[in-house]
């Protein structure tokens, strides 16, 4: 056996240790008592082979340390601090750089070894105890991480070995309904009886038992992640609904209640349907493939895909947002015939980091449930798995959004999203018979297995133990290099044959893995697969791992036999692994599963897709709907309009996103026209983003979205309010609101209360209402309906229902994109749409309290609004535009002051209202449908003709002196004031 | 016609706005594997421009540009130094500047010195940044008056356009010692520095970017290829018409080197 060989790289004293600073100060940040008041951090290296001392020593000095700043021992230095920690990855975690090491080493030495990488921490001022806490608190993760407290120098590393393996059949033909609920339980299935008794009843017709593999993939194939049977099943709805009777699909019966046959396509989809038979023609695949698809010009298409991973962020939150923007890169890279990647975004729910505390605690804060990661720690290290996985595939992340809210403590959100270009003759693919199975890309290994069950069900406190090996660690060079291939087979030229797309077909594997890419691709023709054909990580996985590995960065194709040579020549020289799984089309359409020659399993593919029982459920909805009788009283008069303003500016919703923006990467590929951050210096809050897809092109796409998490009481005004922001957002960068395409992302509690699937439907009743008042089509979505957790003590906390609508539209010429900062002095301020008095889910009631009425979305102006307005900007009407959204008009007005350096004097006498308005309403309602422009005074009159007689008013001047002023307010704030408010809360 | 020859390899993720950059500038350009030119150091050879591009090769293992820089040391090192020895302008921002100066191509030897055989200890870094987060903004620069540097010479900006991108989290400027750093300023091979107040990465002397003797090889932190067009500059649309005349800075640095690989190619 090979030795072990340990090699560790710290920076020389005077070089300084940036990394070693970084996570002193993390350390002090979580407030660990006692903390160090320095930290030294060391790279270690372990790395068996057959491996000479020289050999040792030339690989640490000429591939391990840099000559100029670094030093290296061989073997373990002495302790410079207190107490040390070393942080390893446990046996079968990703390490992505050991794969890297090995192969330099393999080229400088001819070698094969096996490397490990790992981190050295040098604790001053605590002892042992403390510094495995401080590691414990900010530095690793035991789901993850093996922890020492000396330094880690295995004998050898831990190898996966064969072992037996056989068919193995799983007897439920004669199992009761008890018995059938703990085999879906105990086997980690989630399903549910109803489907259990299908599988049943299916294996009694064939006379036998399901293979363990048949199970499996039925188990995977029928999750709530891959199929979404909540939304597809026929709901029975009792309660309140807006416009009950008119939509497809909804059978409204005497006593009042509704049934919805699908609620799915009775809405979202219905309403992309409607729309497309009403003559919006540029929409080229709705809900059908990994993404949606629309026409971009007349060469090009662009695609859009929002994904969540919300239960493994809240175990490994660096790992689960890392995978989760790699799997949904992958779903746009698995779109069509592949689009390529570039854009990406991000939106975080989490809550606020200063409201829990780990137990005991004193003060204000609340006790963090056991189970739980800090809030804190869980947003920086979603922010830092979506930079490095972002930024090491160069896409640019450009749009994003955080939202807190305390009940997001056990269960944060993560939405990734990531959108594509493609020609316009890639964006179908169908395989044929014939076709060869071709996975490219990562080794499958057991990790992520039951990713796609476990996202499925809900989280307890116990759930990190459980279901640890459903989370992983992305490589994203893997992802990149497996890009870089498919997009040279996407345009191969094929000798003869000119410009040649060398597959029929692509997938990624998701959740479910082989199972789910390979199932759905071969759902129309039937599939024969032989698993001991994948590559494997390690040795030692069972066949029906391998099959529902949902190990990351593998993609399947379908590909013609005489092209698979040409495809591996490509693979081979972007270094990527080639497997052949076997080939599409059986003549039962049956799906066979292989191992070494013997069939595990043999599923009929109509039973995998079609199989699965329609379930009725109960739906209510409850929640009174007239305001509490508190919001009729006029507000509380203590409300200061310049420290509201101050506050909300500071809040953290509102306040600036810098840290994490200017952590991502958002010029890589040289598309990005308006960033995220704008104005000279760039530091004021975009709207949306805007890229150029296509080179020499000044035809334009604008990104953003919309999310109004704060009316969550009832979701069918908020689902309008975040459909009618997304559209704003797009229209204030210079958006065509008649080219603008929408996602859905559900994230809800537990749908199995009636309760919350009432919610559910009259959210989805207001996507139908939506998307047909603005004209914006859905054209792909997700949902994720188990977000809750149940503590220890046995409570459950919910999520806010949560709907996350992400747009892109056509900007017809980049030359007329505006931003949000103001440019000119003596340029007037115009609001466009009417602010009513209704303050529920304002950011001034979060702050001062109140139960008041939620503003209605006028689904009348709110589209006419959008028209206008982008119609005034494209003739160069409006120098800046900015939504009026979160904290109202006042901090709309602020930000586009501080953004363009300039001060403001607002003057509310002629703003359009309706209803009694006082000037705490005037300033912070945050009603929807509003716009705040920048207008030159001699454009005042244009723009009018423009606005569709939507009410505007000049409400303000941009002023040279930096302050902004309120008449009769009594305002009267200096810019710089402002500005800092906004930068500090956030300023990590 | 002159043309380019970037370099590709696992991770890179710049090569394409790279590309553009060169055609922009009136070079055709083609985009090799690093595996073919291992394979056969000789393709380097046909080629008028080099360009390593942007991007985290290898995943930044053990340190960014570490691995790349590995395998070139022991392959294509010496088809590289062959290319510079024909006056051939080469230009490694980023990731590209982090392999470069690992490889030994920067800062090279001395005006007038000859290239050793095999590649050389590398004398200076880029360390991690000194915030040790990645950072991405746009800094302003400044180019030295003395330098050698064919690409940045003579570049026209105003204050508010001389500016570029920055995008990494290992960008730190650290010579082996204060005296190699001298060495570079008064020999003209530091080819840009950050504006005073405006050092993103506590790069030491406020370095840029740095040019080996000949003026040729030029490697930055900054993305001049992200600045080859107005409507890329961060707030391009509240630019003066006065500042947005010409090329932007980062294509002008493409157009010297173009027209200087032409004026090879003829010669």
């Amino acid at each position: 056996m090979s030795t072990v060989h340990r090699i560790e790289v710290r920076p020389r004293r005077e070089a300084g240790d940036p990394r070693g600073a970084a996570a002193c100060r993390e350390a002090q940040s979580v407030g660990v008592e006692p903390a160090p008041h320095r930290i030294d951090a060391a790279s270690v290296f372990l790395i068996a082979g057959d491996l000479g001392d020289p050999q040792v020593r030339r690989i640490a000095d000429e591939l391990l340390t840099d000559a100029v700043t670094e030093q290296s021992v061989v073997g373990a230095a002495e302790v410079t601090g207190d107490a040390l920690v070393e942080v390893h990855p446990l046996p079968g975690v990703m390490d992505p750089d050991a794969e890297a090491i090995e192969l330099a080493i393999r080229a400088m030495l001819g070698v094969d070894v096996t490397v490990r990488t790992g981190q050295r921490y040098d604790m001053h001022g605590v002892d042992a105890p403390a510094a495995l806490a401080v590691a414990e608190r900010c530095l690793a993760n035991r789901v993850i991480h093996g922890l020492t407290g000396e330094p880690w120098h295995p004998e050898s590393f831990p190898v996966g070995h064969e072992h037996e393996w056989a068919v193995r059949e799983v007897p439920l033909r004669d199992l009761d309904d008890q018995q059938l609920a703990a085999l879906s339980r105990d086997a980690h299935l989630f399903l549910n009886l109803s489907e259990m008794h299908a599988i049943r009843d299916h294996y009694l017709g064939l006379g036998r038992d399901p293979g363990e593999i048949e199970l499996e993939t039925l188990a995977q194939t029928w999750s709530e992640h891959c199929v979404h049977k909540t939304l597809k099943a026929t709901i029975r709805y009792t309660g309140d609904l807006p416009n009950m009777g008119n939509r497809p699909g909804h059978e409204v019966h005497d006593d009042g209640s509704v049934t919805i046959h699908n609620l799915l396509r009775s809405t979202v989809a219905a309403a992309t349907k409607e729309l497309m038979a009403d003559g919006i023609d540029w929409c080229l695949s709705v809900f059908v493939d990994n993404a949606g698809v629309i026409a971009f010009d007349d060469e090009h298409a662009v695609c859009f895909k929002v994904e969540t991973h919300n239960h493994p962020s809240a175990i490994e939150p660096y790992g689960g947002a890392a995978t989760g923007i790699g799997g949904c890169i992958r779903d746009i890279i698995g779109t069509g015939l592949a689009a390529k990647p570039i854009a990406a975004t991000d939106v975080f729910c989490v809550a606020h980091p200063d409201h829990f505390e780990r137990p005991p605690v004193d003060g204000d804060a609340q006790p963090l449930p056991a189970g739980c990661l800090h809030p804190r720690r869980i947003l920086r290290q979603v922010v830092a798995g979506v930079r490095d996985y972002g930024n090491r595939m160069g896409i640019p992340t450009l749009n994003g959004a955080v939202w807190f809210d305390d009940a997001y403590v056990g269960n944060p959100l993560v939405y990734c999203g990531c959108v594509g270009v493609m020609p316009r003759d890639r964006v179908h693919g169908d395989p044929v018979p014939g076709d060869r199975i071709i996975a490219v890309g990562g080794r499958t290994g057991r990790d992520g297995i039951h990713g796609a069950t476990f996202s499925s069900a809900e989280l307890t406190d116990s759930h990190a133990d459980e279901f640890s090996h459903a989370v992983q660690i992305g490589n994203a060079v893997t992802e990149k290099k497996t890009l870089d291939a498919i997009l040279d087979a996407r345009e191969f030229d094929l000798p003869g044959a000119g410009r040649t797309c060398l597959y029929r077909a692509i997938t990624d594997c998701g959740a479910g893995g082989f199972s789910s890419a390979v199932g759905e691709m071969g759902e129309k023709l039937g599939a024969v697969v032989h698993l001991e054909r994948a590559p494997l990580k390690y040795a030692g996985l069972d066949p029906t791992e391998i099959w529902i590995s949902e190990a990351q960065e593998r993609m399947v194709l379908a590909v013609p036999p005489e092209n698979v040579e040409h495809l591996a020549a490509i693979c081979a020289r972007h270094d990527v692994e080639l497997c052949d799984l076997g080939h599409f089309g059986t003549d039962d359409r049956g799906l066979s599963l292989n191992y070494r020659g013997t069939e595990l399993g043999r599923l009929d593919m109509s039973f995998l897709h079609e199989g699965l029982p329609e379930t009725v459920r109960e739906a209510r909805w409850t929640a009174p709907l007239a305001p509490a009788p508190a919001a009729a009283e006029p507000s509380p008069p203590h409300v200061a309009i310049g420290e509201t303003l101050l506050g909300l500016l500071a809040h953290p919703n509102i306040a600036s996103k810098r840290w994490i923006i200017r952590q991502y990467d958002h010029e890589v590929q040289g598309r990005s026209v308006v960033r995220p951050l704008v104005g000279r210096g760039g530091e004021g809050p975009g709207d949306a983003a805007v890229i150029t897809p296509v080179r020499g092109s000044t035809r334009g796409l604008a990104i953003a979205n919309g999310l109004a998490t704060a009316w969550s009481r009832d979701p069918y005004r908020m689902t309008l309010a975040a459909i009618d922001e997304c559209v704003r957002n797009l229209v204030c960068v210079g958006t065509d609101p008649r080219r603008v395409a929408i996602l859905d992302n559900f994230c809800w509690p537990g749908c199995d209360a009636p309760e919350q699937l009432g919610a559910l439907v009259r959210a989805a009743a207001a996507c139908y209402d939506g998307a047909l008042a603005f004209r914006t089509p859905f054209i792909s979505g997700k949902d994720s309906l188990n977000n809750q957790f149940t503590t220890e003590d046995g409570r459950t906390i919910r999520i806010p229902p949560t709907l996350l609508i992400s747009g892109f539209g056509i900007v017809e010429d980049i030359a007329r994109c505006v931003t949000m900062d103001v440019s000119a002095p003596g340029n007037l301020l115009v609001i466009v749409g009417a602010t009513t008095a209704a303050m529920g889910g304002s950011h001034c009631e979060l702050l001062h309290g109140g139960g008041g009425e939620l503003p209605d979305v006028d689904l009348d102006h709110g589209p006419r609004a959008a028209v206008g307005v982008h119609a005034a900007i494209a003739r160069g009407l409006v120098q800046a535009a900015h939504d009026c959204s979160e904290g109202g008009l006042l901090v709309a007005a602020a930000e586009m002051a501080f953004a363009g350096d300039l001060g403001v004097h607002l003057d509310f006498v002629t703003l359009p209202t309706t209803g009694d308005m006082d000037i705490v309403s005037e300033c912070f309602a945050e009603t929807p449908g509003r716009y705040l422009l920048e207008v030159r005074r001699d454009d005042v009159d244009a723009l009018a003709q423009h606005l569709n007689d939507v009410p505007f008013s000049i409400v303000g001047e941009v002023a040279a002196e930096r302050r902004l002023t309120v008449a009769g307010a009594d305002v009267d704030l200096a810019i710089d004031d402002l500005k800092h408010a906004w930068m500090g809360t956030l300023d990590w | 016609m002159t043309t380019a020859l970037i370099i590709t390899t696992a991770g890179i993720n710049c090569d394409r706005e790279l590309a553009e950059a060169f055609e922009l500038a009136g070079s055709s350009v083609h985009l090799r594997h690093l595996n073919d030119l291992m394979a056969e150091p000789s393709i380097i050879d046909r080629y008028d421009l080099v360009g390593l591009p942007g991007g985290f090769s290898y995943g930044d293992a053990v340190a960014a540009g570490r691995i790349t820089a590995q395998l070139m040391r022991n392959t294509i090192y010496p088809a590289l130094v062959g290319a510079i020895e024909r006056g051939v302008p080469m230009i490694a921002p980023c990731n590209g500047f982090q392999i470069a100066v690992q490889v030994g191509l920067l800062p090279g030897p001395d005006a007038g010195a000859v290239w050793p055989t095999s590649a050389p200890q590398p004398i200076v870094t880029l360390a991690r940044n000194d915030s040790a987060r990645f950072i991405d903004r746009w800094t302003r620069v400044e180019v030295p008056a003395n330098t050698r540097c064919v690409w940045t010479r003579g570049l026209a900006a105003s204050d508010e356009t001389s500016l570029l991108p920055v995008a990494h989290g290992e960008g730190r400027f650290v010579p082996e010692s204060d005296s190699v750093l001298d060495r570079l300023a008064d020999d003209g091979r530091i080819a840009m520095r950050y504006a005073a107040d405006d050092n993103p990465n506590g790069s030491v002397g406020a370095v840029a970017g740095i040019c080996d003797g000949s003026g040729l090889v030029f490697g930055l932190m900054p993305h001049p290829e992200r600045y080859t067009r107005w409507t890329q500059h961060p707030w391009w649309n509240r630019l003066a018409a006065a500042d947005r005349q010409g090329d932007p800075p980062g294509l002008q640095m493409f157009r010297n080197a173009v027209n200087h690989a032409q004026r090879v190619a003829v010669g």
